[in-house]
């Protein structure tokens, strides 16, 4: 860049090699267009050479549950133990919390065991909910237990609550020490960077598939995927925190004498704490937002609820169960909150000094506990004072078909002739070999040569195992839905960035938004529109907003008040302090939260494969149904490397700007 | 140091009042850190060429040394001071005398030990029971209380916990935090933070005491405030201490000796009074050009042989600093008499000297 602006004879000579770069490229992308004509290949090799990766991976998972031993003992044994390892805890939850069980004593007799009565779990969580954040809270708490209570879902949330209950220790014990490992060992780190990146690009079904065919069908395989799935972002978190620790930390811990373990358990760990937090919060979050998907390999409660209304189009029932989980993800968020806060405050300052809360609580339940066994009808809320919405929302969604159908249907039909389809169609048409060249160049010319082959290599890799086509239908569903969210989310963040009020109800709303798990999405979504590609755009768009609003406003914000000031000063109308100086300056950050936007798009995509679509989404979901292991991973692949694509190159094109710009 | 000795007098050669020179505790001879991936080369060029390399040359060989060449005795009981500009090395220096660091190259002995022989164990023991630090963003450990931190070193060790908070109770009192034994670190104040880090690196009761410039991060009040207190805490406690700061001010108030680096070189080590006297060089001098002189210069640097029958206005001991002696100096016309310990007359200190060391004039 120096260049160009010092030497206008040099920078005129780039220019005009970048010019005839771009020109050859387009040159040769129209030429491989006539030519795919020809040459089939050329636009999809799918019908003339396919790689069998699919077909290595089935057989290595077959091998792995089927042949794979280790002298003592099986892989397949190994899996057993481990499922049976979790399934003890996970059935004891249960059992307690909503099941109950029935104890054959002698021959004839039994004894009915009934869970923890409702309303004394009840108690025992806005007790918490008060101790830990006040009334606030606790409201929140009668609010939205009641509602489980009152509208029919208290059975299924406690199925819920008792696998997050055992997922989310399992997988913040197992990020922290896979965390601790890796700061530990340098070797260990760098092994597990590139896994985590990919962890967190595949799409979580799927990792369903290889847990289906290992653990088999039901609540401790969902479980496991569920660990899988939320434990990646702790071993991140670790890693992070405990890299953060401050040097004076570890040399005091030093010359007072620790040793590894003191330094561990004694400085590192408690110092890094707050931050450590952060990861357990997200370890609840994802694993919530597992629940739905969970279900489709075994797990019961909520999800299992949702999914089948959905898959039977019950939209009233998939309302009430949706917003039971919705409402159990901001309580369990706002509670895991408080709870750090709470951690943090001085013993003097909390509130119930003087409460030995787990005592209390420990005893509420075993009293309520006595009571049940004594008057088993009080474990459970009466049936028939349950309130079922289901018949209102199903006669809304009548008269919204009935009513609104026209108005409704005209706005998608014309979204569908005249955006989507011509864009799918045209997706469609581009043959790979151009695609891969252009990624190719844009890469190098962003960063240089092993951009380029990385990108045009992941490229390969999705046509040359036969998902051309259905990644080209990812692609446009998903580049569509990201123009369309990333348009709304920085006007949007354009208006937070305005005020300080502004910017707060931004930051709460799409907070809220970040914390619904992704499947609630659909249900409104099918409701209004019904199945197909126009729904899963819409819910789409919905899930993927909340980055582009929350980074533009950031980006806007952030900027130093120096140069606000200054162009002020030099005359700027507010309008052109805008266009001139705050966009281009920030323009780096809002990049960056359309690369979020994208891949939250990708992997709510998979999940709009429940809608219909015909799309990789459609493929993994295809291999779960059908326990094809390598169909899945590959498809999965191919869908992390279409948001690794474009991950890659966003961030070259930011760092490359943040280095003319020389802000760091 | 008040106690009459009856050999002092009889002692002969060396000035007679002067501490008899105190053992070492703590020396390091020829001490090199070089940072970097290659530091096992660097070792073998600077071994190669017996421990004395210039900066170019070794920088031709593509190092650059944060500690160079350190040569430096510590004395039992005194307040050793290192003082130099931000990125000087002193750190570097104190964190290798601590074997935080592994010096590049050099010897290193502690109480008669060489240290760079020790084994990990050995150090851990010799770090938990002789060594305390002081550092300079306090280092507290944001989950324990004041009263937890202070224990901190000696739970570590294994002390029962009601004999290490005993312990850490007696050092709250000893920094004035009685009190505030159960707030936390957060909760507090730059300069009481500091003083919960002074107690905790206190609480083991160590030898060799390090402050690694933790002073620094507080407001020149506080900051004159805790150096009054550490003056009477070692006066107290009489610790062998290593001083690090960057403000020059502080080393001659708290010193006994000076060293001063200067990108990674020790450029003279001394006195205040040496160093403001005898600069070693234009480094030196320029730190120094701004010193009042009158808090540096002694008696003994200013007085001149007692003329015979003279009537002093009164007696001053060889290390009173001139702005002790000042005001009484200039009230009358009559000299004062410098004597020793033992009362013997070194000398005679007289107005004119005074009020030129208090003009400022050479
Ligand atoms: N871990 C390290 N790796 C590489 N270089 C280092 C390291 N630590 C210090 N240095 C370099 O060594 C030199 C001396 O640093 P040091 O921290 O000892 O200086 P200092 O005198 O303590 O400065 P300050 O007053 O800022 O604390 C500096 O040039 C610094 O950049
Ligand atoms: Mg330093």
């Amino acid at each position: 860049m120096s260049l160009t602006l010092s030497d206008t004879s040099a920078g005129g000579a780039l220019q005009r090699a970048s010019l005839l770069v771009w020109g050859a490229t387009l040159a040769a992308i129209v030429l491989l267009w006539i030519a795919a004509g020809r040459l089939g290949w050329i636009a999809d090799p799918a019908d003339v050479f396919v790689i069998p990766i699919e077909g290595w991976l089935s057989a290595f998972v077959d091998w792995l549950s089927d042949d794979l031993s280790f002298g003592l003992f099986t892989f397949r044994d190994l899996t057993r133990a481990l499922a049976w390892v979790l399934e003890i805890p996970l059935s004891f939850f249960i059992t307690i919390l909503s099941r109950g069980t029935e104890v054959p004593l002698g021959a004839e007799r039994t004894l009915t065991l009934p869970p923890v009565p409702w309303f004394a779990i009840l108690f025992a969580f806005v007790w918490l909910c008060w101790v830990w954040g006040g009334r606030r809270l606790a409201i929140l708490a009668i609010a939205a237990l009641g509602y489980l209570v009152v509208f029919g879902q208290w059975g299924s949330a406690m199925v819920t609550l008792s696998s997050i209950l055992v997922a989310v220790p399992v997988g913040v014990a197992g990020g922290m020490a896979l965390g601790i490992l890796a700061y530990r060992s340098d070797r260990v780190a760098r092994g597990l960077t590139p896994v985590l990146d990919l962890m967190q690009t595949v799409p979580i079904f799927a990792y369903l598939v290889p847990v289906l065919v290992l653990f088999g069908f039901g609540p401790v395989s969902a479980m496991i995927a569920t660990v899988i799935y939320a434990m990646p972002p702790m071993v991140r978190v670790t890693m992070l925190a405990l890299r953060g620790v401050s040097p004076e930390l570890l040399e005091l811990g030093r010359m007072t004498g620790c040793t590894r373990r003191q330094m561990l358990w004694r400085i590192l760990l408690p110092s890094a704490r707050p931050s450590l937090m952060v990861g357990v919060n997200q370890v609840i979050m994802l694993s919530l937002n597992m629940v739905i998907i969970a279900s489709m390999i075994g797990a019961g409660g909520l999800g299992y609820d949702v999914l089948t209304s959905l898959r039977r189009l019950e939209i009233g029932n998939g309302l009430q169960a949706g917003l039971a989980i919705t409402l159990l993800a901001i309580l369990l968020d706002r509670m895991s909150h408080a709870y750090f806060a709470y951690r943090e405050t001085p013993r003097a300052q909390r509130r119930a000094q003087g409460v030995n809360n787990a005592a209390m609580i420990g005893a509420l339940l075993a009293g309520a506990y006595v009571v049940g066994l004594i008057f088993p009808a009080l474990t459970i809320y009466p049936d028939a004072w349950v309130i079922d919405t289901s018949p209102f929302w199903d006669g809304l969604v009548t008269w919204i078909n009935l009513n609104l159908y026209d108005y409704l249907d005209a706005v998608k039909t014309f979204l569908l002739i005249y955006v989507l389809v011509p864009v799918k169609r045209f997706m469609l048409d581009v043959p790979w070999l151009a695609v891969a060249l252009l990624l190719a160049v844009v890469g190098w010319r962003l960063s240089g040569l092993r951009l380029a082959v990385t990108v045009a290599g992941m490229a390969a890799f999705i046509a040359f195992t036969g998902n051309w086509e259905k990644a080209m239908v990812s692609v446009y569903l998903c580049g569509i839905s990201v123009l369309i969210a990333s348009t709304i989310g920085i006007l949007w963040g354009l208006l937070a960035a305005r005020s300080d009020r502004a910017y707060g109800i931004a930051v709460t709303s799409v907070d809220t938004l970040q914390t619904l798990p992704s499947f609630v999405y659909l249900i409104p979504v099918v409701m209004l529109f019904q199945v197909g590609d126009f729904s899963a755009m819409i819910a789409i768009v919905l899930y993927a907003l909340a980055p582009a609003v929350r980074y533009t406003a950031h980006g806007l914000r952030r900027l130093p008040s120096e140069i606000v000031e200054a162009s002020r000063m030099s005359g700027c109308t507010p309008r052109q302090m805008l266009w001139r100086v705050r966009l281009p300056l920030a323009l780096p950050e809002i990049a960056l939260g359309i690369n979020q936007t994208i891949m939250m798009a990708l992997s709510m995509l998979v999940i709009t494969a429940l809608v219909g679509t015909s799309d990789l989404g459609q493929e993994v979901y295809i291999a779960l149904t059908r326990s094809n292991v390598g169909q899945g991973l590959v498809a999965g692949l191919c869908v992390a490397f279409i948001g690794m694509i474009s991950d890659r190159l966003i961030t070259a094109w930011v760092a490359r700007r943040k280095a003319q710009f020389r802000i760091e | 140091m008040t106690q009459d000795s009856p050999l002092a007098d009889n002692a002969a050669a060396p000035p007679p009042d002067d501490d008899t020179p105190a053992e070492t505790k703590l020396s390091c001879k020829g001490l090199w850190k070089v940072f970097g991936a290659d530091e096992d080369r660097a070792r073998r060029v600077i071994q190669g060429h017996d421990g004395v390399i210039g900066r170019d040359a070794l920088e031709r060989e593509g190092f650059a040394a944060a500690v160079r060449n350190a040569d430096i005795d510590v004395r039992t009981g005194e307040i050793f001071v290192v003082m130099g500009l931000s990125g000087s090395g002193k750190s570097t220096l104190i964190r290798c005398l601590s074997l935080l660091l592994q010096p590049t190259s050099g010897e290193l002995i502690f109480d008669g030990r060489d240290l760079l022989g020790c084994s990990e164990k050995e150090l851990i023991d010799i770090r938990r029971h002789k060594m305390g630090m002081v550092f300079q963003h306090f280092a507290l450990l944001p989950h324990l209380t004041v009263l937890g931190n202070v224990a901190f070193p000696l739970e570590i060790q294994g002390v029962s916990r009601f004999d290490a908070e005993e312990r850490a109770h007696k050092m709250i009192e000893l920094v004035g935090l009685g009190g505030r034994e159960t707030d936390y670190p957060s909760g507090l104040s730059g300069g009481q933070q500091q003083r919960v880090g002074i107690a905790r690196s206190l609480a083991t009761d160590p030898d060799l005491w390090l402050l690694d410039e933790p002073f620094s991060a507080l407001d020149p009040l506080i900051r004159r405030e805790m150096q009054d207190e550490f003056l009477k805490l070692q006066r107290m406690l009489g610790k062998t201490i290593i001083f690090i700061t960057h403000d020059f001010d502080e080393a001659i108030r708290l010193a006994d000796r000076i060293a001063i680096m200067h990108s990674g070189d020790i450029v003279q080590i001394g006195t205040p009074e040496d160093l403001v006297i005898r600069p070693a060089n234009d480094y030196v001098r320029d730190f120094t050009a701004d010193v009042t002189r009158a808090k540096v210069l002694s008696a003994r640097s200013i007085m001149r042989p007692a003329d015979e029958g003279t009537s002093f206005a009164g007696d001053v001991a060889p290390v009173d600093r001139v702005t002790d002696f000042a005001a009484r100096a200039i009230e009358t016309e009559a000299p004062l008499a410098v004597r020793g310990r033992s009362g013997r007359l070194l000398g005679q200190v007289d107005r004119e000297a005074v009020i030129r060391v208090l003009a400022e004039a050479e």
